[in-house]
């Protein structure tokens, strides 16, 4: 089989939270040696967790997502268990130094000097303040690609602004978009798909730096910012506003041009989502729901009458559908060509026949969380496929290899970075 | 003058609606020569489809379809006929990329399988983005971005336990697979240009949902690690203090304090009531979020998004109004980043568009043409493989073009 397409690149991640450390695990799947360098001297909060060592107590009251650690036991290392992190941590290396220190540094360029590239999402200034800027990279490697992802980008007067994903999101106008469309939207829950395209698009924009030292030997400080990709994503609705000077409400689950909804079935809190784009639909909706008196119904007679009448429409289909499994009735409907698909809650998704067939999830064995079905890849690839090589990273994990193997220290020198509080595969003992 | 990373890189695009042309989009926005092939007449049915310039539906004026297919060359060609079939295998030999967006079985029932179409030419990438993947019992399910979202993502986890779940913005889910998709064709063809490995890549739209770090990965994960599902819980009257989406005096904003905030947020706020400590998160019980909210919300009301952000900021909180797509566009900072990009459209005339998603200063994305009319190329692309005015007025009356 041939090599994976970044076979051979280096690239360091110096994130946080979700995006980057998601990004650069593409493209460790893809192939790269990718290095998390991480500091056992200050806890990355939301990170390895929301605290590193937090109670037994404290994450019982924790959603899943948060406090959902192996058997809600933080266990000895929780910081190796948190779901969040487990999730952006595979197939990557590990290793743990101290930046604030000018030891620190050095280590740092050190492995600068052997990478290709490097992909940061700390608070603005953060790198800049312990000295790490572009400048400083490139004169130890001139080719180096410094990519920078932030909320709002590298210039202009909100460059030191702090904001997460969801104040991302929130900035980017979709809070407004999105929530329910007879509820404010205070109403709605938390959501950060700007902190995940955030990901995608740092990683997207390192592959083209990439590509272009690839082809000029030319290395280069890429600024990516969450918000201006987000918009991109948006790009319909932007346009209405510049078009039209409309400003769109949010449509709940509906759309425009189409009847569609999210409807109540049997069981509890069980749904399944139907779209009638055309009147070829609508007629064979009519078929599976066995209701023929619809189709002569002078509300619905007309695509544009089934959107204006679609308060009329939505108990009718709900009549149809609260009586039937949410998997079934979607069965039913696509096979009379409506399109149609169950709401999948976590059980229902490891049950899913589709993701189940394509071998989506992926068994692994981790060290510290025990071993359990991870969600898969984002992609399939015919002649390279990708998979999970190594499992999450736990903190300093790899630290041996990078110190002694990569950058050539010696048995006495690693005893002395360690003693100095580089080198570590727990928290300082000041960290909580 | 910089030079564009994609330059003289060329792709077919059989691409159309949403997931496939943002993919498309983002290589021709980075220097590729993108080829967009469309069914002769009717075209991407995203041309078809709201919002339209002044709202009257014209193919040349949808804004979706104007933003989704700049720096695209665009010609017609109807890929069930023989002939089109073959003027198209004519093309593929100068193309490194073909990116594809029908139904799984379309491909290979034109005879346009990866297979057939790499023989001769071992680099060739091909993406295929689909509902459900290229494989599978629900390879020939119809969806949409509802729907999709609804058996990928979060959707179950999303909203008000009393209410329906909740979607996101409308198509939004498209427009992250194709970003995906980006993605991965990019990935794809470093291993084709640079280790002459070609390979097809098959984008499932709900994979790369339900792969997503925007929770539903890690919800899905934590299922397994204690076996609890993400549930919808109520925001509004849970008892964090302050919640995340906050009420003000013209609008909403958005904040992140928690513990890892608190002594900020307690300096910024400056008053003696929020010193007491009973406040300091986690709040357990509904009678201190009460409490906490008899003096917060007149601080809120008193106040608009604009003082709140700044006062906030000021202090290091994450913090950020709930912009409308006005507050948006009219943004200082997007202004002073010079974002936003007018582009002149034979029939659409000069609009505002979204610019560049990432800066890349040594290989930067530039815009070299508006979104193509609709066979606006026919006559430049297909001289390439020999066919002059004859054979092009051949063709057009044959409905091939």
């Amino acid at each position: 089989m041939p090599a994976l397409p970044l076979t051979g690149l280096r690239i360091l991640d110096l994130g946080i939270a979700l995006a980057v450390p998601y990004g650069t695990m593409l493209l460790a799947d893809l192939g790269a040696e990718v290095i998390r360098v991480e500091s056992t001297q200050v806890f990355p909060h939301q990170t390895r967790g929301i605290l590193a060592h937090p109670s037994k107590e404290a994450i019982q009251t924790m959603a899943p997502i948060a406090g959902g650690y192996p058997n809600r036991e933080p266990g000895e290392r929780p910081f190796n268990r948190f779901p969040w992190a487990n999730c952006t941590g595979r197939n990557k290396l590990g290793m743990t130094v101290d930046l604030h220190k000018p030891s620190g540094l050095e280590v740092l360029s050190r492995l600068v000097k052997i990478s290709d590239a490097i992909l940061d999402n700390n608070a603005p200034g953060s790198l800049e303040r312990m000295g790490i800027t572009y400048p400083w990279l490139s004169a130890i490697r001139p080719d180096i690609i410094f990519v920078q992802l932030s909320s709002f980008g590298q210039e202009g007067p909100y460059r030191d602004y702090r904001a997460l994903g969801l104040q991302v999101d929130a900035f980017c106008g979709h809070d407004m978009l999105r929530r329910y469309r007879d509820r404010d939207p205070s109403y709605n829950t938390w959501a950060v798909p700007s902190d995940y395209a955030g990901g995608v698009a740092a990683a997207s924009a390192c592959m083209l730096a990439l590509i272009h030292r690839k082809r000029t030997g030319q290395g280069q400080h890429v600024d990516v910012s969450m918000v201006e990709n987000f918009v991109n994503l948006i790009g319909h609705i932007v346009m209405d506003y510049t078009m039209n000077g409309r400003v769109q409400e949010s449509l709940g689950n509906r759309d425009p041009d189409m009847v569609q909804g999210v409807y109540r079935c049997k069981g509890e809190d069980r749904w399944v989502a139907i779209t009638i784009a055309s009147d070829e639909q609508w007629r064979r909706l009519i078929e599976a729901a066995g209701h023929p008196a619809w189709a002569s119904d002078p509300r619905f007679a007309t695509l544009t009458d089934r959107i204006r009448n679609q308060d009329a429409l939505d108990p009718l289909i709900q009549e149809f559908t609260s009586g039937r499994d949410h998997r079934e009735v979607a069965e039913l409907l696509q096979r009379h060509g409506v399109p149609a698909g169950p709401v999948l809650d976590d059980a229902d998704a490891y049950a899913d026949p589709q993701l189940r067939a394509r071998g989506f999830f992926i068994a692994v064995r981790h060290a510290d969380a025990g071993t359990h079905l991870y969600p898969g890849m984002p992609w399939k690839l015919s002649a390279t496929p990708t998979g999970v090589r190594t499992p999450p990273v736990r903190l300093g994990e790899h630290n041996e290899y990078v110190y002694k193997e990569l950058l050539g220290y010696s048995d006495e020198e690693y005893r002395e970075l360690e003693a100095e509080g580089h080198i570590g595969t727990e928290y300082a003992p000041h960290i909580r | 003058m910089p030079s564009q990373p994609l330059e003289g890189v060329r792709v077919l695009d059989l691409t159309r609606h949403v997931a496939g042309p943002l993919c498309t989009k983002l290589l021709a926005d980075y220097g590729a020569d993108v080829i967009k092939i469309e069914q002769p007449r009717r075209g991407d049915p995203a041309r078809w489809i709201a919002p339209f310039l002044h709202d009257l539906p014209h193919p040349e004026r949808s804004g979706l379809f104007l933003h989704l297919n700049t720096n695209k060359r665009g010609i017609t060609l109807d890929l069930k006929s023989d002939t089109g079939r073959s003027l198209f295998l004519r093309l593929l030999p100068s193309a490194d990329i073909v990116v594809e967006n029908f139904r799984p079985r379309v491909m290979p029932s034109l005879g346009l399988d990866y297979e057939t179409l790499r023989t001769g030419k071992p680099a060739l990438v091909m993406t295929s983005i689909s509902n459900f993947g290229q494989t599978g019992p629900y390879r020939d399910w119809s969806a949409s971005d509802l729907i999709l979202y609804a058996m990928g993502h979060e959707m179950w986890g999303t909203g008000q336990p009393d209410s329906e779940p909740a979607g996101m913005a409308n198509k939004l889910s498209l427009h992250i697979a194709g970003e995906m998709a980006y993605m991965a064709t990019l990935g794809a063809f470093y291993g084709a240009a640079f280790q002459g490995v070609g390979q097809h890549v098959d984008i499932s739209i709900m994979e790369v949902l339900a792969s997503s770090i925007d929770r539903r990965a890690p919800s899905l994960l934590a299922y397994q690690y204690c076996g609890e599902r993400a549930e919808r819980v109520p925001s509004v009257h849970g008892i964090d203090a302050p919640p995340f989406v906050n009420y003000c005096a013209d609008g909403f904003f958005e904040i992140t304090v928690g513990l890892n905030w608190w002594a900020d947020f307690v300096r910024a706020i400056g008053e003696e009531w929020i010193k007491d400590p009973i406040f300091r998160p986690p709040v357990r019980e509904v009678a201190v979020r009460e409490r906490f909210d008899a003096y917060w919300i007149p601080w809120c009301m008193a106040r608009t998004k604009k003082e709140i952000v700044a006062i906030f900021q000021q202090a290091g909180i994450p913090c950020a109004p709930l912009n409308t797509t006005e507050d948006l566009v009219r943004d200082p900072q997007l202004k002073e980043r010079g974002f936003f990009i007018d582009i002149e459209h034979p029939a659409a005339g000069r609009l505002t568009y979204p610019g560049a998603p990432f800066r890349l200063p040594q290989s930067p994305f530039a815009i070299r043409r508006p979104a193509p009319l609709l066979g606006q190329h026919n006559r430049e692309i297909l001289a390439e493989i020999g066919c002059d005015a004859k054979d092009l007025a051949v063709l057009s009356a044959a409905g091939v073009i």
